[in-house]
């Protein structure tokens, strides 16, 4: 310890080589050896002097970072000119490397395309200092007092007008809301979850010493004990609170609810609430009794909206959801694989649920598969092992390549693209053959878009060039020419994104990202809310988007990016079929893994040139969502899709994906 | 109010005068223990006798050398007054008796005591340096050695001669070894004690060698023997590292206050004689001279001192505060409230006449204003201080605070405070100060943009005072002439002033809101109304950063401390200050009024905190213990106990009538910028850097005491470490340093803070 310190205290000077380089900038040749050690000494401890002073002025402006006005106000004080031009205010911009013995910190200049500068748009003007909350937690005021008053009503009349604020505390409770820090954090979450009789949870103790009150008598002997014995978790009662328990009533009724836009806000709330963390098993058995039910009762709507539920718990950066995944994973499997989803196989498309379960489940193994757990080789081989049985049915079939095909190019590497002649074979059976049924028919279909549109871009990846239609054909069999075709296709997107990063772009912006693509009823959310909602005081703020306040930053919105290339052959009788099918169930197919690579430009490729677009036979759109700070309006995008749908086709399929958006939503004060 | 100005004049004098000693031969903080035994103003004659009575060799030496000063500077008139106050022969100024003072090694900085000068004649010269920007003086002198003026250098070098006497610099390890040895090897309970001597000798030692250009021995000794010393003292010692040559030394604030002022030990009487007896054997005269010259051991009779209980004490820049420091008696006293009537609901507040007055009892009965009816015992007289009167908006703002007094919410442990968060958006790091009115109607901030904001909080918008010519117009008889004269067209909601040419650091409304106090890294404290918005006066005197600013609670005098080391006393109608509190030996940091307006508490980076005198200035209490710069200080409403919380993330407690520490409260984890009692004192609320707001039960904390304990003479206290019993909340925020507290007069817990993504 002492060594360390005396380490520290090692007076460091600079070298006399940087002596010699600042006399030669200002002229000085030759410096002697002497005066460089004696300049070196002198110039070092005058730093360390001025430095000293600065940490002052960085105390009392109430910072943690040193900023160069810091130093301007300390060379000030020694009476001596501020250094001018260095007006960094916060962001300090040096970087730290070592290596080989040595550590250097240095400022990082990267390289910038002018043409990049000048095509993004201006950064927002930075915003005034302000005070001022926003409406909801004007509400918010009112409910608390409601709720926690015995004193407290008695201030409800002045803070209700100021709202500038929130509540930190309620008579020595934190309430769960946005302002404040979630309860338990994810990082206690997940060490609870994987090491439970280790963790000592500090939010858990600190509520402990708020609830003194109650405690008070019992907090001694259990202190003792702890001590002496082993350290048993203890267990934890689940009470929700009544305001809890209304925000749960409310947001579980708005999720499965026939108003879309009441759903959305319900949906945002969960994804982005942070005091989530007590009601977790409720809505985690909430969604695996509902799943249970509906499938049953195939209800196809229904069983979205739990999906879609599922989605927004998993987006929700404050909860840690592993210890509800017995419940979950089920529930989501069920809604891939299962036989019958809805109530008429042949006209609803229960395709779209599939898909976005299917790529909820990729998301859950990517985030929680663990050496322990394996999820992921689990999952793997249920699917594997359904697929291969021949007398699976194509609706499970469709969901186990899904689900396969959304774990990643590697799966479909070393598990579809194998199968491919195989599977095709049974396709051409059931197209070519004799009319069995329609719903054969129309699930062969779907199989064979779903494989063509996975296996393409991991096929143009994996073989050279060039693409050989018969070569196609002996490989993958019945397949194998859409599958050539489709890799061209792919081949020629990529060159095209490679060229085109400058062209015009076109930005669609949509308050939040969600499944449907029908999503006329949401334009509501970022008006006012609609009273009806504003009764349960968590729901309330907590799904609240925040618009038109410049305090916080807008709703983690998403850009898609909309790209025209041609695809693969479909009738448009189904997109007939599909846009009249929607009303109820929305539409989604998954993105290629292609996109994925895209850079998070916007751009609209077909925008360019719409009678190239014309002379093409079939179109594809690619829609790749962007995390956007601006929310920009709703309406662009539905006058955008719709037009652009009625000109494609099915199987090039709207593709509609949800980038993640780290920080996004975490901007929100307390 | 003019009686207070003028009668301060004179000890504003006097203090004054000490100043120019300070660069000299000035020991500031020996000065303390002297100027409290001489009573103000017109017992200074008394002061005086004592002082010749006890003028000894040395001190006589030190008198010459200022007499010497002042002659130099042609103070002739001062000369004289100083030579007769002193007794001294009028041949004493001689060359040659000049020459053995200066010589004199130690004896130089000996102490300065010009309690007893005849203001009068001084007057023109102190109030000519100060208004006459107080460069020279100020800077010169407050600042002791640190701008290298060409006229203080002789003065610093009588000062850094002190070291001139040589060892061999190779024995120094040896010495010190020796004596780590001997110390390591006696009684446990000599050896916390006598430890605590190792860091002076240490950084004495280290001096010396510096000093006498030994700068690798002295680098060999520091690299040696600094891992051995407390943790706390780690910050000084990093300064300390930097310095390796004797050039370095003339511009070190740092250094010269050690040198300066002697580190105060406490140490029993036998664990001294213990030492004494083995340095004396030892022939150790290196560091028994060292011992002599530059520490000040106060030797008490008794048990010698547990290692926690010297902890405790210990870590300020000059060790602990002598005994006799904070034997003062403090009038912590509440004053007694001017006697409201509390009107009725239906009556008219003016109508306070006589026939009223029996019919009125009843309802003055619940009033808070009741209770302090009966003089306090340790109230300070009514008129010590002269106060403003109060205004008629005044008693109704007062009948205002009672009313809602009675609808206050009585908080204990099972009844905590609720919270209210304010937060500051898009601040961009740049929010320095907050504060909120008595009646949490306001809040205003301080930026490092140089501007002050000012917002309402309530429905009420802010509107300025019509225009001269629109005020013409108004009907000045009308009973809604307040109303009339603000103009509706400025309403909003929040105001800026431009003003400032530096950071924001301090910041206070006036109790009657109407005015506004900012104090900048610009050097100046300036005065805003918050009816025009727009500044009154700019009051100079600082000249470097003004750390700090405070109105006091009635109003009128407010208190400013910064960079210079000094705290100020003004009067918002003088443009010069009506007191110079100095003593402190680095930067003051915060300031703070005591309830009673007698009273003024700094904070400073020397980790003491001081209590002044605000009618005599003289400083009344030391407190000694923190680790850190304080940051934050908070009186108990009682007036008793003063709460200090500072950059090492404790929160000390003081007794102010004993002068003790009486708690201390660990948890936070950085910086306590911000401290304040609920209003009937149950709870003490502490908002952090690290971004928490904690709540401390302050009746336990200083139920708990045995007050007996204090009448002992030691004074020494044991405190047990009970922090976490008295915690009773912790409330986190995202992001978002707690950077000021305000509880309202409901007992509603506000805090406010820019938040930092």
């Amino acid at each position: 310890m002492a060594e360390e310190r005396r380490q520290k205290h090692c007076s460091v000077v600079l070298p006399t080589e940087s002596m010699k380089a600042m006399a030669e900038s200002v002229g000085v040749g030759q410096l002697q050896e002497d005066s460089c050690v004696a300049l070196s000494e002198e110039v070092s401890y005058r730093i360390k002097e001025i430095a000293q002073d600065a940490l002052k002025f960085m105390h009392h402006g109430k910072r943690r970072k040193l900023t160069t006005s810091d130093i301007d106000n300390a060379l000030k004080l020694k009476n001596v000119e501020p250094l001018y031009g260095f007006q960094s205010q916060e962001f300090i911009p040096f970087r730290f490397a070592s290596g080989g013995g040595r550590e250097l910190h240095f400022y990082e200049e990267k390289e910038a395309d002018l043409s990049d500068i000048i095509n993004t748009p201006l950064p927002r003007v930075p915003l005034d200092v302000s005070l001022k909350g926003n409406q909801s937690q004007y509400i918010y005021f009112l409910f608390f007092c409601i709720f926690f008053s015995n004193g407290i009503f008695n201030f409800y009349s002045v803070l209700v007008c100021s709202s500038p604020a929130h509540w930190l505390s309620i008579e020595g409770m934190q309430p769960a809301i946005p302002e404040n820090p979630p309860p338990a954090t994810k990082e206690q979450q997940k060490a609870e979850s994987t090491e439970p009789l280790k963790v000592v949870k500090p939010g858990q103790e600190e509520e402990g010493t708020i609830q003194g009150k109650s405690q008070g008598t019992t907090t001694p002997d259990g202190k003792g004990k702890e001590k002496g014995l082993i350290r048993l978790k203890p267990r934890s009662t689940h009470e929700l609170s009544v305001e809890q328990q209304l925000y749960y009533k409310e947001i579980t009724e708005a999720c499965v609810g026939s108003c879309e836009a009441k759903r959305a806000e319900a949906l945002q709330s969960i994804a982005t609430d942070p005091g989530l963390y007590q009601m977790l098993p409720r809505f985690s058995t909430f969604i695996s009794e509902g799943v249970r039910v509906n499938v049953v009762q195939n209800n196809l709507a229904l069983l979205i909206y739990l999906m879609r539920m599922v989605k927004a718990l998993m987006d929700n950066p404050t909860l840690y959801l592993e210890k509800y995944l017995h419940e979950l994973i089920p529930a989501v499997v069920t809604c891939i694989v299962s036989k019958q989803l809805c109530l008429r196989p042949d006209v609803d498309n229960h395709w779209a649920l599939r898909d976005f379960a299917a790529r909820l489940m990729a998301q859950s193994c990517k985030t929680f598969s663990t050496t322990t757990n394996n999820i992921q080789s689990r999952i793997t081989k249920t699917f594997t092992k359904s697929w291969l049985d021949d007398k699976t049915q194509w609706t499970t079939r469709y969901g186990c390549i899904a689900g396969l095909a959304e774990l990643g190019s590697d799966v479909i590497k070393t598990l579809i693209i194998p199968r491919l002649a195989v599977e095709g074979a049974r396709i051409k059976a059931v197209m070519e053959g004799p009319v069995v049924s329609n719903i054969d028919k129309i699930g062969a279909e779907h199989v064979q878009s779903l494989l063509l549109k996975h296996c393409a871009s991991v096929i143009a990846k994996l073989r050279p060039q060039p693409d050989n239609v018969d070569q196609y054909r002996t490989d993958y069999g019945y397949l194998g020419p859409m599958l050539c075709s489709h890799v061209m296709k792919a081949r020629t997107q990529a060159a095209l994104q490679a060229q085109q990063v400058n062209r015009t772009t076109l930005t669609i912006t949509q308050p939040r990202p969600t499944l449907s693509v029908s999503q006329s009823g949401l334009s509501g959310s970022s008006g006012p809310r609609t009273p009806s909602i504003i009764k349960v005081p968590s729901s309330l703020t907590l799904m609240s988007p925040r618009p038109g306040t410049p305090s916080q930053p807008s709703p983690p919105a998403t850009k898609y990016i909309v790209m025209a290339t041609s695809a693969g052959a479909a009738s448009t009788q189904q997109v007939i079929t599909l846009s009249s099918s929607q009303s109820a169930s929305p539409v989604t197919s998954t993105v290629p893994s292609a996109t994925s690579t895209l850079q998070p430009l916007v751009k609209l490729e077909s925008g360019s040139g719409a009678g190239l677009t014309a002379s093409r036979p079939l179109q594809k759109y690619i829609v790749v969502s962007l995390p956007s700070s601006a929310s920009s309006s709703l309406e662009t995008k539905s006058s955008v899709l719709p037009t652009s749908i009625s000109s494609s086709s099915l199987d090039g399929g709207m593709k509609l994906e949800r980038s993640e958006s780290p920080g996004a939503s975490t901007q929100s004060p307390h | 109010d003019m009686s207070l100005a003028k009668q301060s004049t004179d000890y504003f004098v006097t203090l004054y005068t000490k100043q120019p000693s300070a660069d000299g031969f000035g020991n500031n903080n020996a000065n303390d223990g002297r100027v409290l035994s001489a009573s103000p103003g017109s017992s200074s004659s008394t002061g005086s006798n004592k002082q010749t009575a006890a003028v000894t060799p040395e001190d006589q030496q030190t008198l010459l050398a200022v007499l010497q000063f002042l002659k130099k500077n042609k103070l002739s008139e001062s000369v004289e007054i100083l030579r007769r106050e002193a007794g001294l022969p009028e041949n004493s100024l001689d060359p040659k008796a000049n020459e053995s003072a200066g010589a004199g090694s130690g004896g130089a900085a000996g102490i300065v005591d010009l309690e007893g000068g005849d203001a009068s004649s001084l007057l023109s010269r102190v109030t000519g340096s100060s208004s006459a920007g107080a460069q020279a003086p100020t800077k010169g002198t407050v600042q002791s050695g640190c701008s290298a003026v060409a006229e203080d250098q002789p003065d610093v070098s009588v000062v850094l001669s002190a070291y001139s006497q040589q060892g061999d610099p190779t024995l120094y390890k040896v010495y010190y070894r020796d004596l780590k040895k001997f110390i390591e090897t006696v009684l446990d309970c000599h050896r916390a004690e006598l430890s605590q001597v190792f860091y002076p000798l240490f950084v004495h030692m280290y001096l010396e060698l510096v000093y006498n250009n030994h700068e690798s021995e002295a680098k060999a000794f520091f690299e040696k023997f600094s891992g051995d010393q407390e943790c706390y003292y780690e910050e000084d010692l990093r300064i300390l590292s930097g310095l390796t040559k004797k050039e370095h030394m003339r511009g070190n604030e740092t250094l010269l206050d050690f040198r300066t002022s002697k580190f105060v030990l406490r140490i029993s009487r036998d664990s001294y004689q213990l030492l004494k007896r083995h340095l004396q054997e030892r022939q150790n005269n290196q560091i028994w001279n060292i011992i002599q010259e530059h520490l000040y051991i106060d030797i008490f009779d008794g048990m010698p001192r547990s290692k926690s209980q010297i902890d405790a004490m210990s870590g300020s820049l000059a060790g602990e505060a002598k005994r006799e420091a904070n034997k003062t008696k403090v009038y912590y006293g509440l004053l007694k409230e001017p006697e409201i009537e509390l009107p009725l609901d239906d009556e008219d507040e003016e109508a306070e006449n006589e026939e009223g007055k029996p019919k009125k009892k009843k309802p003055k009965k619940d009033s808070v204003g009741s209770k302090s009816k009966k003089q306090d015992p340790n109230a300070p007289s009514q008129n010590r201080i002269p106060l403003p009167e109060l205004k008629d908006s005044d008693k109704l703002d007062k009948i205002m605070y009672m009313k809602e007094a009675t609808k206050r919410i009585r908080l204990g442990p099972d009844n905590l405070p609720s919270v209210c968060f304010y937060t500051f958006l898009n601040a961009y790091q740049g929010l320095t100060a907050v504060d909120l009115t008595d009646d949490s109607s306001l809040i205003a901030g301080g930026f490092a943009d140089s501007t002050v904001r000012v917002w309402s909080v309530t429905p009420k918008k802010l509107r300025k005072v019509k225009s001269a010519a629109d005020l013409n117009l108004i009907d000045k008889e009308s009973d809604d002439v307040l109303e009339r004269i603000m103009d509706e067209k400025t309403a909003s909601e929040s105001k800026i002033m431009y003003g400032h040419s530096g950071p924001v650091y301090g910041i206070s409304f006036s109790p009657d809101r109407n005015y506004l106090l900012s104090s900048s890294e610009d050097g100046t404290v300036r005065l805003w109304s918050l009816l025009t918005f727009t500044c009154l006066v700019a009051y100079k005197g600082h000249n470097y950063p003004v750390w700090d600013t405070q109105f006091s609670p009635y109003g009128y005098y407010f208190v400013s401390g910064g960079h210079d080391r000094v705290a100020r006393l003004w009067a918002t109608d003088h443009y010069q200050p009506l007191r110079i509190f100095s003593g402190h030996l680095a930067d003051i940091t915060c300031t703070r009024f005591h309830p009673n307006s007698n009273y003024v508490a700094t904070g400073s980076s020397d980790r003491t905190i001081r209590l002044w005198d605000v009618l005599s200035g003289n400083c009344v209490r030391i407190f000694t213990g923190h680790k850190g710069p304080i940051h934050s200080l908070a009186f108990s409403p009682n007036g008793k106990f003063l709460a200090s919380g500072a950059t090492d993330g404790r929160v000390l407690l003081w007794d102010i009538g004993h002068g003790l520490m009486v708690g201390e409260l660990k948890g936070h984890t950085d910086t306590i910028y911000s401290l304040r009692f609920s209003r009937d004192g149950e709870i003490l609320a502490s908002g952090s850097m690290d971004n928490t707001v904690r709540l401390w039960d302050a009746m336990k904390a200083f139920d708990d005491l045995e007050t007996d304990d204090f009448t002992a003479a030691t004074g020494h206290i044991h405190l047990q470490d009970n922090s976490q019993e008295l915690l009773l909340g912790t409330y986190t925020t995202k992001s978002t340093p707690v950077i000021h507290l305000h509880f309202t007069r409901r007992n509603l817990l506000l805090a406010a803070g820019a938040f930092n993504p």
